[in-house]
């Protein structure tokens, strides 16, 4: 599950975040928003695509930008939430 | 003393992070009118520096116009200093009214209401509007004063790709089940001088039931051809539910801001925008200067093409010296220059050649995207023009910038 979950969280950074023509790369490691693709505003699109998918609620202390910096990061996150299975 | 060491230490630390990240922002004392030329002193400590202002928001060149002065004077003649009261209790003037409806007639909506900013009228706005059972949906690159707000109000928030319209519409179709919807955006954006394609939002709007929100902070008073805003741009007056604007830039350039747009909506204002509600009227002087603003603009639109030729000249001749210029028709002036560094450098050498510009790096704007934001005026002649143009010229060769282009200038110095 965390590969497929690696890959859906990467598909919708590209798709929401990234310009059509854009050539980033987005990997589990690529730092999202101190690097600047994700900023702390438009942070808010990820984070209810996760609630909506998962049908949890993250509490805004949880929600932080370093928390949703990587995907990693992100999957970390989700695993206080969610099973994932790391096979 | 409950100020403890520990506390105290906890700042400096702070302080100090901001500082080492080159955050920390410094004020520059002027001892002049706000005007072409102004008297800086910079740095701190050293004799004031005459230099042409490119820096400010004073697009009309009104700050220290002498009929908004002597309008000024006599609002403090007439009607005092401050009014030591909230606008409901015993702050409301006969000429905050009058201001009221003039901004309603220039604008081109069905009635406004002043704020003591456009910081405030933000602040306030969404959470009189919406509830939870709504949506906010943003332009990802929206001023932060309309991200504060929205964070007071308990509607859901959507953001959208800056100026993206396909994606704009996805967000629209996701929110279809929402009770109320609204559309929020800049007319300009304050870093690039963008404009919102307030003509397609207001297309989508229409399609999907969603009101629109504009805060046309950069764009009141000389965008259009009348000087109305961006909707006159986009040739949408009358259709743009809430237009939210400043009179701290063009129209005069001291304070106070304001909410016009669909009646129901300003008079909710009124009931309990809580900037609106507890906070002082803006004082007497500040708004008998502003009438007389509105006067000026309402009457002709001298001053604003002044402003458009002055920036057709600026940014024409700036890409014949072969500056990199993000295209455009405001008079914000993005010289692009991609690294953080090269940007202060240059802005430090032109402040020395007498041109006062600021560079502008992440996180202020997207990384790599670091720039000199040039702002002209109606105040600007065409040999303050020249003049700058001149000191681009000069420390741009000493850069060997010239008729580079991003990727160019990127091998030199890096992202």
């Amino acid at each position: 599950m965390a590969e497929d979950l690696k890959k859906l969280i990467i598909d919708y950074v590209k798709k929401e975040y990234l310009d059509e023509d854009s050539d980033q790369e987005i990997t589990e490691n690529t730092p999202l928003i101190s690097s600047g693709i994700v900023d702390s505003f438009s942070m808010v699109s990820l984070k209810t695509f996760l609630e909506k998918k998962f049908n949890i609620k993250i509490p805004d202390e949880k929600a932080t930008t370093e928390a949703f910096d990587t995907v990693n990061n992100i999957i970390k996150l989700l695993g206080e939430f969610v099973k994932i299975d790391d096979k | 003393m409950a100020f403890s060491d520990k506390v105290r230490e906890f700042f400096a630390n702070e302080l100090k992070g901001i500082r080492e990240k080159g955050l920390f922002k410094e004020e520059r004392y002027i001892a002049s009118p706000q005007s072409a030329y102004i008297k800086v002193e910079y740095p701190a400590g050293s004799p004031p520096k005459e230099v042409i202002n490119f820096c400010a928001n004073n697009y009309l060149g009104l700050s220290s116009h002498p009929e908004v002065i002597k309008a000024a004077h006599e609002g403090l003649e007439s009607r005092g200093y401050g009014m030591s009261s909230v606008r409901f209790i015993c702050g409301t003037q006969d000429i905050h009214r009058q201001l009221e409806k003039k901004l309603t007639e220039f604008l081109g909506t069905e009635d406004t209401v002043l704020f003591p900013s456009c910081m405030d009228a933000n602040a306030g706005v969404f959470d009189v509007v919406l509830d939870k059972e709504d949506a906010m949906i943003a332009d990802r690159l929206v001023h932060a004063s309309i991200v504060d707000g929205m964070k007071l109000c308990k509607a859901q928030t959507f953001n959208y790709k800056h100026l993206n319209m396909a994606h704009l519409e996805e967000k629209l179709q996701e929110t279809q089940n929402c009770r109320f919807r609204m559309i929020i955006t800049d007319g300009v954006f304050s870093m690039d001088g963008d404009i919102a394609p307030l003509d397609k939002i207001v297309e989508l709007a229409e399609k999907y039931d969603a009101m629109v929100m504009v805060d046309d902070s950069h764009a009141t008073g000389f965008l259009g051809k009348n000087g109305k805003g961006t909707h006159e741009h986009c040739g949408v007056v009358g259709k743009i539910d809430i237009i939210t604007t400043t009179l701290g830039k063009a129209m005069g350039g001291a304070s106070g801001g304001c909410v016009s747009g669909r009646k129901e909506i300003v008079e909710m204002c009124r009931q309990r925008a809580r900037p609106y509600l507890f906070s002082n009227t803006i004082p007497p002087v500040v708004v008998a200067a502003a009438n007389k603003v509105m006067d000026i603009i309402g009457s002709t639109t001298r001053l604003r093409d002044k402003l458009e030729e002055n920036t057709k000249y600026f940014r024409q001749k700036m890409k014949e010296a072969g500056f990199d210029i993000k295209e455009g028709v405001h008079p914000i002036v993005p010289v692009m220059l991609y690294n953080a560094k090269l940007a202060q450098d240059m802005a430090r050498d032109l402040y020395d050649e007498g041109i006062y510009v600021v560079g502008f790096f992440f996180p202020v704007v997207p990384q790599g995207q670091a720039r000199i934001r040039v702002q002209i005026s109606a105040v600007h002649e065409k040999e303050h023009l020249d003049k700058a143009i001149e000191a681009f010229k000069k420390v741009g060769a000493k850069y060997n910038i010239l008729g580079k282009k991003k990727d160019d200038i990127v091998a030199m110095y890096g992202l």
